[in-house]
């Protein structure tokens, strides 16, 4: 089982999230954060005073996959939120130990 | 005949109730503007410094400020003498006896004057924001309302030598705005920027306002406000004549505001390549102060372009203080002392009894002794109790520090 998590451009959250129900996916976390990478940020001014502006909003999704579903789900998300612009994100792919669904008590591959 | 000299007595009484009731909104307009330019940590005690403030002027001038301010006869020209508490009221023989001398409530036109006073002391609590302790403003403001304002009003309002020698200021962009910006100019250069403003290496951080549809809200009220600040400065308004000239005086106002929000906006676009909401919101202000010294003799057209002076002046100001390193979060000093000075001079272009040595002569002596005055008092209070608060303090916010509580409890606290 792998958690599958990108850092994605938040207008890009329903495109994702669409492209992930395609393929199967069933539930996903979000999460509102901010970011950047290897862009620059850009600067601002208020009231004459320059600020720069390099923390960017970005959306957290997280997905908890079997392991044969992977390649597939990190393609979609990686189609649905790329823009080709600078700051699209990135995406990790995390080893899963366990996974249990607290309602009915089911682990492993059946949780997910 | 007696009956219409009693009816117009209540109107004009009346008329003084109802502007002033206009000026006093101005405090919510000022608390509003001023929470929305300050940041989430800071801005529940800018509100309690905005609402005590209001309170203290209203006891302080109640006490002995208005008696300073307006003795009826001062010692001399310079001095007012000293007396507390209000007197009494007219009676409807001495009015009727008055062939029209007396023609409005005593008692209104303390009413009328004392949110006046609160409107001057508000402007001192937008500059020092941030950083300064709520008691030593208080403690200022104590003295601010019983003495200093009424001192420089008397010599103007009151009778007193700036009258006499023709300096000539309507509504107070200079008894008002620019005592209020003096004062607060003293306590910014004593109290010092918040920390992090100015870089070591010369440059200027933005400190972005919290909420700004806030300060938004606040400039609206203050505009409405601003129709009582002026239109209630006629003092008349029962027969024909004045009732048009309290009219001209609303247009004016209105007018000028509208110049003053077109020329900042234009000014920040062309100047930063945006269209700066904060800028804007100050040009109102600036417009509104820039006429208050003479609403009723300029046409409608030249009261749109003293406005609208006044919308350029405060962008060009705001940005030169913050060179000089006067921090000032709100613009204060810049909308009612530079554009308040601006407007003092403004009444030479409409007013044929102005002149520029008298309008100068007025605009010294207010911003000297207020100054002064005020300085003197910022370091008395400094020395008793301190101005600034810790640097912990500072970085944890007034709030919490000053006020035991958050404005914003739920949303998470950023930097």
């Amino acid at each position: 089982m792998k958690l599958v998590t990108a850092i994605i451009k938040p207008f890009k959250l329903d495109d994702a999230r669409e492209a992930l129900s395609e393929v199967g996916v069933q539930g996903m976390t979000v999460t509102e954060t901010k970011g950047f990478g290897r862009q620059k940020g850009h600067t601002e001014l208020y009231r004459g005073a320059e600020y720069v502006v390099d923390f960017l909003p970005k959306i957290k999704l997280e997905v908890a996959v079997s392991d044969d579903k992977v390649d597939e789900v990190v393609s979609a998300i990686s189609k649905a939120a790329s823009t080709g612009k600078i700051g699209d994100g990135k995406i990790f792919v995390l080893d899963l130990g366990q996974v249990v669904r607290i309602r009915t008590g089911e682990t492993g591959d059946d949780a997910l | 005949m007696e009956a219409l000299t009693e009816l117009a007595y209540a109107l004009d009484t009346f008329y003084f109730l109802v502007m002033g009731a206009f000026v006093m909104w101005m405090a919510a307009g000022f608390a509003m503007l001023e929470a929305g330019l300050v940041r989430a940590k800071n801005t529940a005690e800018i509100l309690t410094k905005n609402i005590t403030l209001y309170a203290i002027a209203s006891i302080m001038y109640m006490l002995v400020g208005y008696n300073i301010m307006y003795p009826g006869e001062g010692v001399n020209s310079f001095w007012p003498g000293i007396s507390f508490l209000l007197g009494g009221d007219n009676t409807a023989e001495e009015v009727l006896a008055s062939g029209g001398d007396i023609y409005y409530s005593n008692l209104s036109d303390f009413f009328f004057q004392v949110v006046f006073v609160a409107t001057a002391m508000s402007i001192v609590s937008g500059a020092v924001a941030e950083r300064m302790k709520l008691w030593s403003f208080l403690l200022f403001a104590v003295v601010m309302t019983a003495f200093i304002y009424p001192m420089q009003g008397y010599w103007k309002w009151g009778g007193g030598f700036l009258d006499a020698k023709g300096f000539l200021d309507f509504a107070g962009s200079g008894v008002v705005h620019l005592t209020g910006a003096t004062a607060a100019l003293a306590g910014v250069i004593l109290l010092g920027a918040r920390k992090g403003k100015y870089t070591a290496d010369g440059k200027v951080t933005a400190i972005p306002g919290a909420n700004l549809p806030l300060a938004t809200l606040g400039t609206f009220i203050l505009w409405l406000g601003w129709f009582g600040f002026n239109g209630g400065s006629e003092l008349v308004v029962s027969n024909v004549a004045e009732a048009n000239a309290v009219a001209m005086v609303f247009v004016n106002t209105n007018t000028a505001a509208a110049g003053g929000v077109v020329a900042a906006l234009i000014t920040s676009r062309l100047w930063f390549g945006k269209a700066d909401l904060t800028m804007a919101l100050n040009g109102a202000l600036a417009g509104l102060v820039a006429i208050t010294a003479e609403p009723l003799t300029p046409s409608p057209e030249l009261a749109t372009i003293i406005g609208a002076i006044g919308g350029i002046i405060v962008v060009f100001s705001i940005v030169f203080m913050d060179k000089i390193k006067i921090d000032d979060p709100v613009g204060a000093i810049s909308v009612h002392g530079t554009v308040g000075m601006w407007g003092l001079l403004a009444v030479c272009l409409s007013n044929s009894d102005a002149t520029l040595g008298a309008q100068l002569l007025g605009l010294v002596t207010i911003f000297v002794w207020v100054f002064v005055a005020s300085l003197v008092t910022w370091m008395v209070v400094k020395v008793i109790m301190g101005l600034r608060v810790s640097e912990e303090e500072e970085m944890e916010g007034v709030d919490i520090g000053e006020c035991g509580l958050e404005a914003y409890p739920e949303f998470t606290k950023s930097n």
